[in-house]
């Protein structure tokens, strides 16, 4: 403020009331643009592939652009205040991934494989139930602090998600990691992508009655502050169920996952450094010592130190009863060709990395396409969309929506980071979907109810207050002296 | 399809990624700005005029309104000491929210202020009234702290932190 440099002189500015723009046309701007940018990788990639137009190119783009605008009504009509970007860049990296599941569609590589199916019709019939879902979340959900009375039904029902693929007869084992359930008649189900919502919602309850207990109550020691003992039993048993679902499902991802988003939700509620140590050293020491006995995360670990060596064995067919696979070494491979610039739409072999090309691999698909620019921009629109949920904790005024915004946001931000880590090799592989780009019917549903409720806080967050009401009473009462 | 069709599609749609990336940071830029601050050092003249011309209906509505408000009335509240010396907020009847939070009516910039550090309102007879909202350090009127709800007098000076606030005419 200029005025600060000469006080003494005159008031030189005025402060008007706060302007709250509900900003819903930006969000409409956005959302057609967002819209418009899978339409045209669409039509490149016909062009690609064989020179014309694809004919589901208007089919295409109009159930997009359906999907965006019930979601943009729904928003003006039950959220008008809500954040204007969440809901574009959703809908862009949506888009992205169907443009990418129908181009990996048209691989004559996949097509000959047994397992085929077209993915890309089911993975938009797998948004438009997301959309619904995210329509749904907003129109029942009118006030984020009702889920706040769940909090320990929440624990419950998260722990019965987690536990629900290690049901015999329920559980469904695809290639060594039991995450999936299947349902008869409807298809498989990856409950830990639902269970990461209601695990924040349980998390963000607890932590708000907790936090004082665990933030103060400590001793100081070479510069940490120690929890007492007592105060250290929730986060020791969410380390013990996070180490459960390691070894009894395999799966690192999910695992990582939610010791992650009970760490951050821990330090933003009690602002200590020392939780984030604890977890760091919990975590590697959980997953040094499971990786040490368990054969299945053992082969990821190898497949990342010497992916070239798990390609050879692959290909060499060697039979040792583990399962060598050549994915990770084509995933970088793909990476590799594409460059700075990519190849362009359908030009790329991402497909030989396989059967999981459009669901675990996509990032690779990206990467080899659209090169090393193209990656940095989807990995810009996923920071952009945790940096708006990071804002919306900021700018909740309550401490369980505060809570439950960081959770969300950190394990959507946990999430790419495993995902695109694993495919990229920077850490082990895990069988993670990326958010919204991947194929994958619980993943897309899930990440937009998320989506949902973090517009939800934001709408409440950002509603202007009130404006003042005159009191009818002050004119109206007259006080009767005697 | 030739080969240069597709380096252009090819840049073309990386161009427009990067666009839309673009724009959306331009959207969030908006949001840095919580509270509209005009600035009149220029343009003081007119602002001075501009006031003049405000004035009447706002004198005929305080005089209108409440009947028992005398010649003592203020019509601003002045910050006199601080980070925001110089900055004035017109009294028309609304509540005066002080903090750091950003969404306070006056965002204080000031190590020594709570989010939500204090608020000033009028009361039924229009006499304006500071409350401390629980902050850490306190709010003081003169030199005693707020425990209560305590009617300001004009020229009163109110301390937050480094912050020192009046009521003038």
């Amino acid at each position: 403020m200029s005025s600060t440099s000469n006080p003494s002189t005159q008031h030189t500015s005025t402060i008007g009331a706060i302007g709250a723009p509900s900003r819903r046309n930006t969000e409409l701007a956005l959302l057609v643009f967002a819209v418009v940018i899978p339409v045209f990788a669409y039509a490149n990639v016909g062009l690609a592939l064989d020179d014309q137009v694809p004919a589901g190119l208007l089919s295409y783009g109009l159930g997009l652009g359906l999907m965006a605008g019930l979601g943009h009504l729904a928003v003006r009509k039950l959220a008008p205040y809500a954040d204007p970007l969440l809901l574009p860049l959703a809908t862009l990296l949506n888009g992205l991934g169907l443009v990418a599941i129908w181009r990996l569609d048209q691989s004559e590589r996949l097509q000959a494989s047994r397992t085929f199916v077209e993915a890309a019709p089911r993975q938009l019939m797998y948004s438009a139930i997301g959309v619904a879902f995210f329509v749904a979340v907003l129109f029942f959900l009118k006030d984020h602090r009702v889920l706040q009375r769940y909090t320990y039904i929440s624990m419950a029902g998260a722990l019965v998600l987690l536990l629900l693929p290690l049901v015999p007869g329920l559980g469904h084992n695809v290639f060594g990691a039991k995450i999936w359930i299947k349902i008869p008649g409807l298809g498989t189900l990856q409950p830990g992508e639902f269970a990461k919502i209601v695990l924040a919602v349980f998390f963000a309850g607890y932590l708000m009655v907790k936090r004082d207990a665990l933030a103060l109550a400590s001793r100081r020691f070479m510069g940490l502050y120690l929890p007492r003992g007592r105060d250290l039993g929730p986060i020791i048993v969410v380390w013990i169920i996070s180490i459960l679902i390691l070894v009894f499902e395999t799966d690192l991802g999910t695992s990582l996952l939610f010791f992650g988003m009970f760490v951050i939700m821990l330090y933003v509620a009690t602002e200590r450094t020392s939780w984030i140590v604890f977890g760091l050293l919990m975590s590697a020491v959980g997953a040094v010592g499971v990786a040490s006995f368990e054969p299945h995360i053992q082969t990821r670990v190898q497949a990342w130190l010497d992916p070239m060596r798990e390609f050879e064995l692959s290909r060499a067919g060697v039979q040792d009863g583990i399962v060598h696979s050549e994915q990770a070494m084509q995933a970088l491979w793909a990476f590799g060709s594409g460059g700075t610039l990519g190849s362009g739409w359908g030009q790329g072999h991402s497909d030989l990395i396989g059967f999981a090309a459009n669901s675990d691999f996509i990032l690779a698909t990206f990467g080899e396409e659209l090169g090393l620019a193209g990656v940095m921009a989807l990995l810009l629109l996923y920071a952009l969309i945790v940096e708006r949920g990071v804002r919306t904790a900021l700018a909740a005024r309550d401490p369980f929506g505060k809570l439950l915004a960081i959770g969300l946001s950190g394990a959507f931000a946990l999430q790419v980071f495993v995902v695109a880590g694993g495919v990229m090799g920077l850490i082990p592989l895990t069988g993670m979907t990326m958010p919204f780009l991947a194929y994958g019917g619980s993943s897309v549903i899930a990440n937009w109810a998320l989506i949902g409720i973090l517009l939800r806080i934001s709408d409440t967050a950002r509603r202007p207050a009130p404006a003042p009401v005159s009191n009818p009473d002050a004119e109206m009462t007259q006080v009767v002296r005697p | 399809m030739s080969e240069l069709t597709l380096t252009v599609m090819r840049l073309g749609f990386l161009a427009v990624l990067w666009l839309f990336v673009i724009v959306a940071v331009q959207v969030i830029r908006s949001d840095l700005f919580g509270t509209r601050v005009t600035q009149r050092g220029a343009r003081r003249e007119a602002g001075r005029q501009q006031a003049n011309r405000q004035a009447p209906p706002q004198q005929r509505q305080q005089s209108g309104g409440g009947g028992r408000r005398g010649r003592n009335t203020p019509t601003k509240l002045v910050v006199t000491e601080g980070t925001l010396t110089g900055t004035t907020v017109a009294l028309q009847g609304q509540t005066i929210t002080l903090g750091r939070a950003h969404d306070s009516t006056i965002v204080l910039d000031d190590d020594y202020a709570s989010s939500r550090h204090a608020r000033i309102y009028p009361d039924r007879d229009g006499q304006w009234i500071v409350e401390d909202l629980g902050s850490t350090n306190g709010t003081y009127l003169d030199r005693t702290r707020l425990t209560t709800p305590t009617p300001i007098s004009l020229g009163a000076p109110i301390r937050i932190g480094k912050t020192v606030i009046e009521l003038r005419k």
